[in-house]
């Protein structure tokens, strides 16, 4: 279901980091040993069996991240992004897998697509990557794709990303059907007759900067629908971008009864509000738009208590000159993998709106387990699947620091704290800066 | 609910430029409008006089680039940079490499090529002006950019209230029709509020946005609110903004019985404005447009003083960017 290039497995000693492991409520200063990609040894004052130390006092040391929603762009538009230049940039982000959703050109709804994007795959990308497959033919909302064939060949899930499955009749088929696979249905809720024409969150700003509001209830409108329907056939489904304060209301009281459906939300829907876009800068505009500050508050409390199970970057690479117009006139989208964990350590955690264990939990394991990935775990036996983070470490985000092909970061020009220092995916070192 | 701490100073843009655009009202504050009405005035004695050309703005370079058709906003900026002297050019989207597929950014680069001190631009989509002021040393005046501003406009409606009443504070301005398509609404809005006016908008619901009353303004969805205020602003009916389907009014014959400005809806001595073009017959009658109470000629006239007036203040006050000012010392 992940494909990564052949590289050599890593022998790596690090060296006295804090070791942060949510679920295994590890957190202590200590050595890990990795021998040929896997994890050998855990515990205080390792022997380094004569491979490469990594001191690392005043480091943090997690299980590497998991983003379930990346746009690569391949096949199609290679200008704005590629497998190897996508991947490249969710290993300088701290990620050692990352699902690549099917609106491509063509869109990935056949087997031929999906088996052509594995081979590339496992030709160049860095670290692990797993591609969805379209709901239904074309991404069109009218006839489903062969969802078995494409489990088989290895489909990560099933998703019509940038377009919401607008006939509740064809969701129900795609839930019934697609529950032979085993894999998940991620939606993209929204209501297009409600947000149409919409620019912004709907609200005070709009009002003021004139543009078409795409108001929050054309999200929840439709995520209350779909779960609805779940909650009718008894099958999970998963939300993706959630940004609206009665979505995440309306996740919680379907997971309270009982309902396998789970959500995820953004580092820009979590860490900004709509007043952002006074601004008018192009790359602070993204489907589903920035919210008010009760949505924000909504999603950071929902990022707490576990109803937002992950953390999902949303990457979504547009070409300068497609981003260099008025706002009204640019596609929605902005890049997040390479700073998602520095926005988020900055906007979430030294303000102390959430713990560190939080965040790393939601950036790995809760991504991991909603699409039946292996949780990345630091422990003896494990293959290694690490990040080294330096959060003393300031940096200014600017357009040369990208790996991604694409530079539509709301953070240009930002000073951040955090740092990804080292990322080991599926035993490899992939990234060390 | 968690609790957030506010961040809007890192909200904003790292790097806010020196040099000063008019590009909307609501960076304005109250000082600046009023220098800006002040020096309008000075500009209108001016034009009483016989030789009505001033040498104050010679050697600078005024390019309009209008992307909409625009009949008053276009001409009386054409004129007031030729009031003032400078050199002026002016270029209409149909006609130019616009129509090639040429984006704004490089005709933007283009005509900063020729230096010009101050672009006037009217663009179809928000956020167009702060474009162009990224990309060129000029100084940007929005002509008005979307639904977002339409600041000149404002300035020259409040001019025209500061000529009838003699003041603008405690007026109570009533703003009839689409306010939601509408960025002479929302320059107003704001415009009036930072100089003490009470506004009222008057609307159909769905042509209310929601959210509007943060300006400071209240609202209302019955024509007789009307009947309380000193002036009676009316907006265009803008049909070619409702898309088809939208269904924002079910008919214009509903609107104009509704919430059509008549002369039984107004009380005497009610002043009326209208950024035109108007449609008679529809959000205005006929009447009240030709009534010796209707301003809207007073507002065609007003243009042209407070344009002069945004050029000058623009190229004489404050930070002017240093190269921009050798070049013409040079010229």
């Amino acid at each position: 279901m992940l494909w990564t290039r052949q590289a050599r497995r890593t022998d790596l000693v690090i060296r006295g980091a804090r070791v942060v492991d949510p679920v295994e409520g590890v957190d202590d200063a200590l050595d890990v040993r990795i021998d040929d990609g896997l994890i050998t040894a855990v515990g205080h004052s390792v022997e380094a069996n004569g491979h490469r130390v990594v001191e690392a006092e005043g480091l943090v040391l997690a299980p590497a991240f998991v983003d379930p929603h990346v746009h690569l762009r391949t096949p199609g538009r290679e200008d704005e992004e590629t497998i190897a230049s996508g991947t490249a940039a969710a290993a300088a982000g701290g990620y050692c897998a990352i699902l690549a959703m099917p609106n491509t050109d063509p869109v990935v709804d056949s087997a031929s697509i999906l088996r052509a994007l594995a081979e590339t795959a496992t030709e160049e990308a860095h670290i692990p990557v797993g591609f969805l497959a379209t709901i239904s033919k074309g991404s069109e909302g009218r006839q489903l794709t062969e969802m078995g064939e494409l489990a088989d060949c290895g489909a990560a899930g099933f998703s019509d990303d940038g377009r919401p499955v607008s006939e509740a009749g064809l969701l129900r088929r795609a839930l019934q059907y697609g529950g032979i696979t085993g894999r998940p249905l991620a939606l993209h809720c929204e209501e297009p007759t409600l947000s149409r024409d919409g620019q912004m969150h709907e609200g005070a700003v709009s009002a003021e900067l004139g543009f078409s509001g795409y108001p929050s209830v054309a999200e929840s409108v439709m995520v209350e629908r779909d779960l609805a329907i779940a909650a009718y056939e008894q099958l999970p489904l998963h939300v993706l971008h959630v940004s609206a304060r009665e979505s995440v209301g309306a996740l919680g009281r379907a997971q309270s009864a009982g309902l396998r459906v789970s959500g995820e939300a953004t580092p820009h829907h979590l860490c900004l509000t709509d007043e952002a876009v006074r601004t008018l800068d192009p790359n602070l505009k993204m489907n589903p738009p920035l919210r008010a500050a009760t949505d924000r508050a909504a999603l950071i409390d929902g990022l707490r208590d576990g109803t937002i199970a992950a953390v999902a970057t949303d990457h979504a690479p547009h070409a300068r000159h497609e981003k260099e117009v008025p706002f009204e006139a640019a596609p929605f989208g902005v890049t997040g993998l390479e700073t998602a964990f520095s926005a988020l350590y900055t906007h979430l955690v030294e303000p102390g709106l959430v713990t560190l264990q939080t965040l790393l939990e939601r950036m790995s394991a809760g991504p991991a387990r909603i699409f039946g990935l292996e949780r990345p775990r630091i422990e003896v036996g494990a293959t290694a699947n690490v990040t080294l983070l330096d959060p003393a470490a300031s940096w200014r985000v600017t357009e040369g620091g990208f790996r991604s092909r694409s530079t539509n970061s709301w953070l240009l020009g930002r000073t951040l704290k955090g740092k990804v220092r080292l990322t080991v995916a599926d035993g490899r070192v992939a990234f060390e800066a | 609910m968690a609790e957030i701490r506010v961040m809007r100073d890192e909200l904003r843009p790292p790097d806010p430029p020196a040099r000063r655009h008019l590009i909307s009202i609501a960076d304005l504050t109250r000082d600046d409008v009023e220098r800006l009405l002040a020096t309008a005035r000075s500009f209108g004695r001016s034009l009483e006089r016989e030789v009505k050309k001033l040498p104050t703005l010679r050697g600078r370079t005024v390019v309009n680039v209008f992307y909409e058709s625009s009949t008053r906003t276009s001409s009386s900026f054409e004129l007031a940079a030729k009031r003032l002297s400078a050199d002026t050019m002016s270029i209409k989207a149909a006609g130019s490499s616009v129509d090639k597929g040429e984006s704004l950014k490089d005709t933007a680069l283009t005509l900063a090529a020729y230096d010009p001190d101050v672009i006037v631009l009217r663009h179809p989509h928000i956020g167009a002006p702060q474009l162009v002021a990224r990309v060129t040393e000029a100084h940007v005046v929005n002509a008005g950019d979307g639904k977002h501003q339409h600041p000149t406009q404002a300035l020259l409606d409040l001019y025209t209230i500061q000529e009838e009443f003699g003041r603008v504070e405690g007026l109570h301005v009533a703003i009839v029709g689409d306010v939601l398509h509408s960025r002479v609404a929302r320059s107003n809005i704001q415009a009036l509020v930072l100089l003490g006016a009470r506004v009222t908008l008057v609307a159909p619901p769905p042509l209310l946005p929601r959210g509007i009353e943060a300006l400071g303004c209240t609202t209302s969805t019955e024509i007789a609110t009307i009947a309380a205020a000193d002036v009676v602003y009316v907006l265009r009916m803008q049909q070619e903004r409702m898309q088809e389907g939208a269904s924002y009014v079910p008919s214009l014959r509903e609107y104009t019985a509704r919430w059509g400005v008549t002369p039984e809806r107004l009380r005497p001595g009610q002043k009326v404005m209208h950024p035109g073009p108007m449609n008679r017959g529809v959000e205005i009658d006929p009447a009240v447009a030709d009534a010796p109470d209707s301003l809207i000629e007073t507002q065609v006239r007003a243009g042209l003083v407070v344009r002069m007036a945004v050029l000058y203040d623009l190229l004489t006050q404050g930070p002017v960017a240093a190269p921009a000012l050798a070049i013409h010392e040079v010229a």
